[in-house]
């Protein structure tokens, strides 16, 4: 009878020095498949790497008038709404005036890339993913995961592989930004009004002519929403990213976590919401003004 | 009239996992309820024969679910066939290549949708374009084709507006605009005006028939309404569970129906305003009177024929050729609905 009790209360779990070898062979086989593989990879990602960095140093060195003018002009030409302009130029000197330029100018270097990245694979594999429900069934599971899993858990292979730096950041933060995108590429194709692809269909139009005249333009609602939440998730992800050494407004936020430094911690954050909301804001209204039908007066 | 544009041969549709498997069960005779029982399978179309002449409307109409507007679909092959042929001038539309079939599609036949199928984000003249510019038609002459057929259904005006701004009826006549801009001969409308209300119905069904008497297109109509199958339809196919059971001249259809369903089909139809004066017509007898010509329907010809000392009519055609004659008796019977026997054991339902 004893052995039952026993068997029925304590879990039967492997022992202990099972459990240490099995961690421990996962733990020196990555690292030894790192050793091996970790400059090559790392010089993978060379490009990038140069990519970020100039346009890092870009906007640092451009005087701040000239980046205020230019956000502007972005902010006009993707919104054409003097709310968001004047509202952007505000929040900017008000950021060059609380001494978080430099960091704000980091940040916004960071999550530009990303999200430019994340867009580059991210609609395309959603596009993929529209065409084959085989894909789609593959790759939603891992969404899943990126989606869920710890920020924290992922970026300890990412670390182990490429050390603390630009790269490993801006790879962990494409990470966290990239499923919204692909996720709702994938579901705004696939909600594309049967009849209007039949039509399509029907008048003989190629797998292109298909895409780009029907498909895409009729899932940009969903696309574009995709790319918003791609946007916010990559600027969420700059604080964590931070730890690994990415500068931006996230270090002063780690250091006022650290030494509780409510203000700083504050302003900072703030900082964030403040390009979170410009971005937001100008790129769903130029989102809106892609899609001309759906201005005007409606029938019914 | 009398040149077969779209011949369709033995034509099988069979939908679900392994239609092939269960063919030849089709073939010989296994009935759509216990093929779906037994096997799994939903037999949508059986042994389809009918032959399409050029440049007349052809109406093929049955209610929901005997596999018309399957049928339809298999013209253009946006439904692949499970067996069978589509001959269209002398080519197997379903044997064709990928890029064969999108010529096809581009030159040879153009569609019109009962739900429009319109592309909301799309300008009307963009939409009446579209197969143009699927073509490859350069913009400039795109555009002046557009304009060109949005005038010719009555939309002049409206290029710049989008389809969520225009009513039902406006909407299907962009659809039509867009079908004919391709200058295809062979258009293909499914249910093209069951999702109008009856008087824009009418009124489209004038815009078409209007159209037709000088583009002379060949047009397949899919239609659950008789009345608008016989208003509009040179012959009629009338499909049921994915069979045809009857076709030919509507005419003949309205006065020999080969069964029960089509009898129950035709009981509501206002039979003055369909059966015309050379379905009654006594032939080659003439006699001293007014001649009304042969297409003309018996409500328009009853005060006529009434009105006569003789009550009775000679028949013509188009070329006043005396035919025959028809006097009042001929006319009043045959607006009378036909007393049919029909043995209850015998009926389809």
């Amino acid at each position: 009878m004893d052995w039952l009790i026993n068997f029925l209360t304590e879990f039967p779990q492997m022992s202990r020095q099972g459990l240490r070898d099995m961690k421990k062979m996962i733990d020196g086989s990555y690292r030894e498949f790192s050793r091996e593989y970790g400059e090559a990879i790392e010089s993978f990602f060379d490009p990038l790497l140069w990519f970020l960095v100039k346009f890092e140093e870009l906007l640092q060195i451009t005087p701040w008038p000239v980046v205020i003018l230019v956000v502007a002009g972005l902010a006009w030409w993707g919104a054409r709404s003097w709310t968001i302009v004047i509202g952007s130029i505000v929040s900017f000197l008000l950021i060059g005036w609380f001494g978080m330029w430099e960091d704000t100018m980091s940040t916004l270097a960071i999550v530009s890339v990303s999200t430019f990245i994340c867009i580059a694979l991210g609609i395309p594999l959603g596009i993929l993913m529209a065409r084959s429900d085989r894909l789609q069934s593959m790759v939603t599971p891992v969404l899943d995961i990126m989606q869920t899993i710890p920020a924290f858990v992922y970026l300890i292979p990412v670390v182990m592989l490429l050390g603390i730096g630009k790269v490993p950041g801006l790879l962990s933060v494409c990470i966290y930004a990239i499923p919204p995108i692909v996720r709702l590429t994938n579901l705004g194709i696939r909600l594309v009004e049967k009849e209007a692809l039949e039509a399509a269909d029907a008048f003989g139009a190629s797998y292109k002519q298909r895409l780009f005249g029907v498909q895409i333009p009729l899932a940009l609602p969903n696309i574009f929403a995709g790319v918003n939440q791609t946007i916010m998730m990559a600027l969420s992800m700059v604080v964590i990213a931070s730890m690994i050494g990415v500068a931006g407004l996230g270090v002063p936020v780690l250091k006022s976590i650290s030494n509780q430094y409510l203000a700083l911690g504050m302003m900072n954050g703030l900082a964030i919401v403040v390009l979170a909301i410009i971005f937001d804001r100008v790129s769903q209204s130029f989102g809106l003004r892609l899609q001309k039908h759906r201005h005007g007066a409606q029938h019914d | 009239m009398t040149d077969i544009k779209i011949k369709i041969e033995n034509l099988y549709k069979i939908f679900g996992p392994k239609p092939k498997s269960v063919l030849q069960r089709v073939k010989d005779g296994m009935s759509k309820q216990d093929l779906l029982e037994q096997h799994g399978h939903v037999l949508g179309l059986k042994d389809i024969n009918i032959d399409i002449p050029a440049q007349g409307i052809s109406v093929i109409m049955g209610l929901s679910g005997s596999g018309k507007s399957t049928l339809i679909r298999h013209i253009n092959r946006l439904i692949e066939p499970t067996a069978g042929k589509m001959i269209v001038d002398g080519d197997d539309v379903l044997a064709m290549s990928k890029n064969k079939l999108i010529d096809f599609r581009r030159h040879k036949a153009s569609m019109v949708f009962q739900k429009f199928g319109l592309h909301v984000h799309r300008t009307v003249a963009e939409n009446v374009a579209y197969g143009l510019v699927v073509q490859g038609t350069p913009l400039k002459k795109a555009k002046e084709q557009s304009h060109k057929w949005l005038d010719r259904v009555g939309l002049a005006g409206f290029e710049e507006h989008y389809p969520s701004q225009l009513s039902g009826g406006m909407q299907q006549r962009v659809g039509l605009a867009r079908a004919l801009a391709t200058d295809a001969e062979i258009l293909l409308m499914d249910e093209a005006f069951s999702a109008l209300d009856p008087l824009i119905r009418t009124d489209m069904q004038d815009v078409l028939l209007d159209l037709q008497e000088e583009l002379h297109k060949t047009i397949v109509f899919i239609t659950h309404d008789l009345d608008e199958a016989l208003r509009i339809g040179d012959t009629i196919a009338i499909l049921r569970d994915g069979a045809v059971i009857q076709q030919g001249d509507p005419q003949d259809i309205i006065m020999h129906p080969n069964d029960d369903y089509i009898v129950d089909f035709i009981q509501d139809i206002n039979r003055g305003r369909v059966i015309r004066l050379r379905t009654l017509m006594s032939e080659g007898t003439a006699i001293n009177g007014l001649a009304l010509n042969q297409n003309m329907v018996l409500e328009e010809a009853l005060p006529l024929v009434a009105d006569t000392a003789e009550k009775a009519c000679n028949v013509v055609d188009d070329a006043n050729n005396i035919l025959g004659s028809i006097d009042l008796n001929q006319v009043i019977t045959g607006l009378a609905r036909p007393k049919v026997e029909t043995n209850p054991e015998n009926r389809y339902r």
